[in-house]
Parts: structure tokens; C-alpha cells; sequence
């Protein structure tokens, strides 16, 4: 049914629709909006859950961490600091081989402190081991959540996955949406079975001491997980498709790629702003493109090299930084070109949308622009000269 | 896939920990015992059992900490010398 | 054997006041029951993979957080409606108890989850070699809190966790000792018969990190109680309903069975001091058995 709802409000739907048995979270903008809308779908039998109100995002993860364990589909949602805060109980969850289902609503890291979007947060989680899918729109960011569980939980699969949202522009947008029905999703969704839980009927411990004899087999379990994960989405999205009527990849998306002399690399709500551009541009003759990711991990490399191999010119946009280095997103793009007879003539990474700040269309022209034959990294995008004077007082 | 680590009960009686006595021994004399279970209960290692005035240890366990013989009110468990092997 | 709630075969020391309490409080609990456990000795004593001493459901998670996944778990359990005759307890050492683990402890006392919290207070952090904690007692010689040409040891007083957990006004909390195993069981099985957020607290030697022989746990533990420094005590409902009382030993005699306080032998200027912290409990708790009544528990 179509609806013209808030993105938080939306995604709260999303998650109810799942049937969680447990949910608990901790207040952080621009998270709140989707926690607060859960407690009062609690509140008014909307919802037959437990909603416990924890007093730090660590025992919010802690708490779902305890109750996936008892083989209980559980939910939370964090940002920003919040998600920081949990940082080690979310390695222990992927490490546990818990499939809870994270909405991470993408926000700035202090200092300086900021609550505006950009994606330094879930990004600084990527080696967790956990699966990171990140919606373009508020429809995605809904239709992420039920394919979410329906990894996660999946016996061959067994992980834990984090759905990000960019913070305001999609927590706190207003678009259309079609929301499906309780049907349709119990048609996608089985509830959800497993053998390792707690159970007095059946007595087992759960995250013992593994010595160096035995650590290292189960990161590399995970990692070859995360390779079956590349091969399982794709299918799981088409079996999506067949019951919602939307068509997604899982993995990317191509954007008038094919021919195109220039391609925009990006994650995010950015890619809705990038495809007007695009759109823009074909109508007057340039031949631009989109490679969308929407599967951040697993890194889809084989997906990435197909669609970008016989570009001329490809340009990474990141919204997160890593000080002192090459940006996230960029570095793994190149690294999917390493040796590899084709490959773009340029690949340039621009830095964009730190703590908020605005990515118009103009900026998107402004990128296709600096994308020429000289290759530039960690290009800052959009920023204010007169504040970059300012220096350190003797 | 090498699933969670998980372990089921009793694994850890595959490890004999009595092999860890240096020095000494309990010997459960059995001639004065009251029954009152003070050993049973407080060995660490839970490795003391018994019924009505007769109790005894599992040596495959035992690390010979002692607190058995300490606690027994009638002086009825002795710390004997740990034969080395 | 017949017990196999909790296994022998786990690699606590010798004498170890911890493992022996350990297995206590599970039996008195029962095969009904899901254990949480923090990170510290007794995690790692009984669970190296592939071997677990435990015969009942266990989770570990990490250091801080056991509090906060058995809230989790009793959710998990309500919603599956399975929480009814099933005992949750979730479990850590001092450190992990009323330091690192403070904040989420105060929230699952505060949200009032039927879960029992048992702390095994053996005053520092042992797993990691005998460092100083928020419940280490005043004088204490740790490593962090080392004895030297400048100190005594440690310089503060033990943290009321019982009154800190008391204060939160849930349904009883109870100090316990290793050096009365039966009384121990007896307050597990009374918390268990409660609804609600319940916590106690088992002072527990520790041969390796208090320096004694491993034969003695169970004697140092009760002197800890016969001198004042460990009472005995139980709150039900926020108020102070029974303690342990105790002919007054002099805390002279707890002290030099312990060589973490040896440093003390010829200082009775800090003695002293210590005595004083025994006789503030003596008075504060009324544990000293009147010349009147004369009765004399064992």
C-alpha cells in the first residue's frame, strides 16, 4: 500500500512487519524517530514484543546479543557514537554468529561533535565481519530490512547485518512508499529456527576461550561465509522481487553504465542526486554514468569489476575519510583493479558530505568536471577556503 | 562452516586435573566420618562424593589442594605424600 | 561423581575460593537454570574451548556486559514464554562487577529483571595478575596497588556494592562467604524463591593473588567473617533483615594468614586502621553475639 511517510516512521513499519521478539536500543539522533514509533507500536499491541530501555548502547547491544541467543529474532539502531560505543559487542555478535538486524542511521563521529549525515560511522565498522547494505531511498531502506533477516538467519549463513540509512536526508525525509503487507512478508520471511541457543532442554556454553589452536578457523569461517553471501543475495533479491514487485542486484546497481565515458562510484541517498544529474547530462550528450553499492560487505569486487572494466574514467565518491591515508570506498575499488589487464584509465576519489555538509547537483557536475586524465586523490569536495586560513594561535 | 563455538556438557572431564598434584594426597580414612559432607562441599573441584559415613575421592581430579582434610571436624581425611611419578 | 552442573576438569588453581563457590551457587539453582558469565577467572577456568565445565545453558559475552545480555535473555525467554521455573544468573568477578560492569549491573537493577547477580568479590583483578579494584580493601598490596617505600598498599576503602546494589531498592541482596558454603546455598535458594533483581555477593579467596596456601581457603574465608571485615549480611526489600553474628576476632589474625598483607606485621599504626573498618561493620551491623543470649552458630 502507498504510503507518504517519514523514513524513520517507515523503516519502524519495516521492522514490526519482521516480527522481532526482542528490541532494545538507546536514544541517539537521527536514530530516535524509529525506536520511539517501535515503543509505541509496543504500547498500543501494534507489536507483541519486548521492548527493554537500556541505559548505554552497549547493553542496548548487549541486550539483543542475550536474547538472539535464546533463538529470539531481535532488532536495534544506532549512529554515530552510539554505534562506537557498541563497537566490541558488535565484532562479539559477528564472532558469535548472531543474526541480529542492526539499522545503523549514518552519522558524523565527534570530535568535533556533529549530527549530521555522512557515513564515517558504519564504514569504521567494516571489518566486524558483519553485513553492511546501505539504502539509495526510503523504499530501499524498507525493502533492505526484511531481505536483512532474511540473510542473516539463513543456516548457510548465520550473520549478523547492518542496513544504513543516511541520518535526516533518509531517517527524516518524506517520500512514497509502497509498504507491503503482513502477508506478503510471512511469504518471504520463515520464522526464525536455529540449534545453537540456549535451551535447559538442551545445555550448551556459548563464547568460550579460543586459544590460538582454534582462533583463527573461525574468521576464516566467516570470511568464506561472506563469499557465499556474494552468491546468495543476488537470489535472495530475485525471490524478493517475485513477491514485492521490486527488483533489486543485492550487490550494485548500474546507472546508464554501459557505455558510459564516466562513472560515479558512491553508496547511499548521494546516488538519488547523482542519477538526476545523469540525466541531466545524457539529455545534452555526455555519456555518464552510476555504479551504485549497495553491499558494502561482502565487498562485491567481481560485481564491481564487470560493470567498471571498460570505463574510461571512474570517480569514487566517499562520505567517510581514513586520516592519513586513502579514502575507504576508493582504496577497495582500486584494489579490485590490482593486476588486472582492464581496467579504467583513472580512477579519482573525491571526499564528499563530511558531517552533513550538502552534496548538491552542482558539486555532482563539479566531480564529473575534475574527473579528467590526471588521476586525483582524497579531492576534497566543497570546501570553504576562508575557514581553512584560520590557524593555530601562538 | 566451522560454526559459533559452542561446547556441550562434560567436555571438560576430558581434561584429568589430578595430574597436577606435586605433593599431596587425600586419604579418606572412612573410620570416623559423621557424614556431615563438609568435603563434598567444599572441594573446589567437586570431585568428592559419597553416601551415608562413606566418602572418597576421584583422583583423576583431585589437584591435592587440601581443603578437605582442613575442614573435616573428625580429622578424618589425612594429606598423605604424592608418590612422583 | 555425581554432580554435573559444574564439571571437575575446569583449570582453576588449586584451593580455588571461586570455583569452589561457583559450583555452590549453581547446585543451589538448579538444572533449571541459564548462566551469564563475564570475562575473568572463572570464565576462563571453565570454559577453553572445546571443554566447558558447565552442564547448564552458559553464555559468555565480554568483560562489562554480563548484566545487560541476561536482560536480553530473560526477554528472549518471556517472549518465547518459556521464562517461567527457569533461573537466570548472571555472574563476574569484583572487577567486572562493580567497576567496569557498574553501569550495566545499575540498569538491570533499576529495570527490575528476574535475574540473580552474584558477584565473586576476591578483591582485585586476578585473571590478569592481582591488580587493584574498586572492592580491593584499604591496605591491600596489589599490583597496582603496591606496597613500597612511599605506600601501604591500596589507599581507599572497598566500594559498598551491597548498599550501592540496596539502594536501587530490589527485592534482596546478601553478602556470602566461601568459609560457610551452606549459608551460601541457603541465600541462592531464598533469592531464587524472589521475582525480581537480586544480587549477592561471596567474598571468595583467592591462594594465588592473597598469598596463601591452597589449603586454607576455606579458614581465611571464615576469618574474613569472624573479624568483621566480611559481614554477613542480608537486605530483603531494602531492609537490613538478619546478619551473621560473631564472637570478635581480632583482624591481626586474618591478616598474617595472607601474605598480600604482610607488609602490615610490624606497622600497627595501619593495623590499627584496619580494626577500625572491622569495628565501624561490627557497630554498623550489630554482628557481635550479646553476653546475654550466647548463641553460637556454627
Amino acid at each position: 500500500m502507498k504510503e507518504f511517510i517519514e523514513g524513520s516512521l517507515a523503516v519502524a513499519e519495516a521492522v514490526r512487519l519482521c516480527s522481532p521478539g526482542v528490541i532494545s536500543a538507546y536514544p541517539i539522533t537521527p536514530q530516535t524517530h524509529i525506536v520511539e514509533e517501535l515503543a509505541s507500536m509496543v504500547a498500543d499491541n501494534k507489536l507483541n514484543a519486548q521492548f527493554v530501555n537500556v541505559e548505554s548502547e552497549h547493553s542496548a547491544a548487549s541486550v539483543v546479543l542475550g536474547s538472539e541467543a535464546t533463538g529470539t529474532r531481535s532488532y536495534t539502531a544506532t549512529s554515530s557514537q552510539g554505534l562506537f560505543y557498541m563497537m566490541e559487542v558488535v565484532f562479539n555478535i559477528a564472532g558469535m554468529r548472531l543474526p541480529i538486524v542492526m539499522t545503523c542511521a549514518n552519522r558524523a563521529i565527534s570530535a568535533p561533535i556533529n549530527i549530521w549525515n555522512d557515513q564515517q560511522d558504519s564504514i569504521s565498522l567494516r571489518d566486524s565481519g558483519w553485513v553492511q547494505l546501505f539504502a539509495e531511498d526510503i523504499q530501499e531502506a524498507v525493502d533492505l530490512h526484511f531481505i536483512a533477516y532474511k540473510l542473516a538467519e539463513d543456516k548457510s549463513i548465520m550473520l549478523p547485518v547492518m542496513v544504513c540509512m543516511d541520518g535526516f536526508i533518509l531517517t527524516h525525509g518524506i517520500e512514497t512508499v509502497d509498504m507491503p503487507s503482513q502477508e506478503q512478508v510471512d511469504k518471504y520471511l520463515p520464522k526464525y529456527n536455529t540449534i545453537y541457543k540456549l535451551d535447559v532442554t538442551n545445555p550448551m556454553s556459548m563464547g568460550l576461550l579460543a586459544g590460538p589452536d582454534y582462533y583463527m578457523e573461525t574468521r576464516y569461517a566467516i570470511e568464506e561465509t561472506h563469499k557465499d553471501i556474494l552468491k546468495l543475495l543476488p537470489k535472495l533479491t530475485a525471490d524478493f522481487a517475485k513477491i514485492f514487485g521490486r527488483t533489486y542486484n543485492g550487490l550494485v546497481e548500474e546507472y546508464q553504465v554501459k557505455d558510459a565515458e564516466k562513472v560515479i562510484v558512491a553508496l547511499g541517498s548521494v546516488c538519488g542526486t547523482v542519477k538526476e544529474v545523469i540525466d541531466e547530462l545524457r539529455s545534452k550528450g555526455k555519456k555518464v554514468g552510476l555504479l551504485k553499492i549497495t553491499s558494502y560487505r561482502p565487498f562485491p569486487a567481481e560485481a564491481i569489476y564487470e560493470a567498471l572494466k571498460n570505463v574510461p574514467k571512474v570517480a569514487v565518491l566517499d562520505r567517510a575519510v581514513s586520516l592519513g591515508s586513502f579514502a575507504p570506498v576508493s582504496s577497495e575499488v582500486k584494489a579490485v583493479f590490482t593486476n588486472k589487464k582492464k581496467k579504467p584509465q583513472v580512477i579519482s576519489n573525491f571526499v564528499v558530505g563530511l558531517g552533513g555538509r550538502d552534496i548538491t547537483k552542482e558539486s555532482i557536475k563539479e566531480i564529473f568536471k575534475l574527473l579528467s586524465t590526471k588521476e586525483l586523490t582524497n579531492e576534497f569536495i566543497d570546501l570553504k577556503p576562508e575557514l581553512l586560513k584560520e590557524s593555530y594561535e601562538q | 562452516m566451522f560454526g559459533p563455538l559452542t561446547s556441550k556438557p562434560g567436555t571438560s572431564k576430558n581434561n584429568k586435573t589430578g595430574s597436577w598434584r606435586v605433593s599431596a594426597k587425600p586419604k579418606f580414612l572412612q573410620k570416623n566420618c559423621i557424614g556431615c559432607r563438609m568435603c563434598a562441599i567444599v572441594c573446589p573441584e567437586g570431585c568428592v562424593s559419597g553416601a551415608g559415613k562413606k566418602y572418597d575421592v576421584d583422583l583423576l581430579f583431585c589437584k591435592g589442594c587440601g581443603n578437605c582434610a582442613l575442614v573435616c571436624p573428625k580429622k578424618d581425611i589425612e594429606m598423605t605424600k604424592e608418590e612422583q611419578s | 561423581m555425581s554432580n554435573n552442573l559444574f564439571n571437575a576438569g575446569h583449570t582453576a588453581c588449586a584451593g580455588c575460593g571461586q570455583s569452589m563457590a561457583a559450583r555452590l551457587v549453581i547446585e543451589a539453582s538448579g538444572q533449571n537454570t541459564m548462566v551469564v558469565n563475564n570475562t575473568g577467572c572463572l570464565e576462563v577456568f571453565s570454559t577453553a574451548y572445546p571443554q566447558t565445565a558447565w552442564g547448564v545453558p552458559w553464555i559468555h559475552s565480554l568483560f562489562e556486559n554480563a548484566a545487560a545480555v541476561a536482560s536480553g535473555v530473560e526477554a528472549g525467554l518471556i517472549y518465547l514464554g518459556k521464562k517461567e521455573g527457569t533461573n537466570i544468573i548472571a555472574q563476574g568477578g569484583d572487577g567486572s562487577t562493580a567497576d567496569i560492569g557498574l553501569q550495566a549491573l545499575s540498569g538491570m537493577l533499576e529495570r527490575g529483571h528476574d535475574i540473580l547477580y552474584v558477584c565473586y568479590d576476591n578483591e582485585a583483578y586476578m585473571n590478569t595478575g592481582v591488580q587493584r579494584s574498586g572492592l580491593t580493601p584499604f591496605d591491600t598490596n596489589t599490583t597496582t596497588s603496591p606496597v613500597g617505600a612511599r605506600s601501604t598498599g591500596n589507599v581507599r576503602p572497598k566500594k559498598p556494592m551491597p548498599e550501592i546494589a540496596n539502594a536501587h531498592g530490589i527485592a534482596y541482596v546478601a553478602t556470602a562467604s566461601a568459609g560457610f558454603p551452606q549459608d551460601l546455598q541457603r541465600k541462592v535458594k531464598k533469592a531464587m524463591s524472589l521475582k525480581g533483581p537480586k544480587y549477592i555477593q561471596v567474598h571468595v579467596p583467592c591462594p594465588l593473588g592473597w598469598r596463601h596456601e591452597s589449603a586454607q581457603t576455606v579458614n581465611v574465608a571464615k576469618l574474613a567473617v569472624e573479624t568483621g571485615l566480611y559481614p554477613l549480611i542480608e537486605y530483603e526489600n531494602g531492609k537490613l533483615i538478619a546478619v551473621r553474628q560473631i564472637h570478635p576476632k581480632p583482624v591481626e589474625e586474618y591478616l598474617k594468614a595472607q601474605g598480600r598483607f604482610k607488609h602490615l606485621a610490624n606497622n600497627p599504626e595501619e593495623i590499627k586502621k584496619i580494626q577500625e573498618v572491622a569495628d565501624h561493620n561490627i557497630e554498623k551491623y550489630g554482628l557481635k553475639i550479646k553476653a546475654e543470649t550466647e548463641e553460637i552458630k556454627k
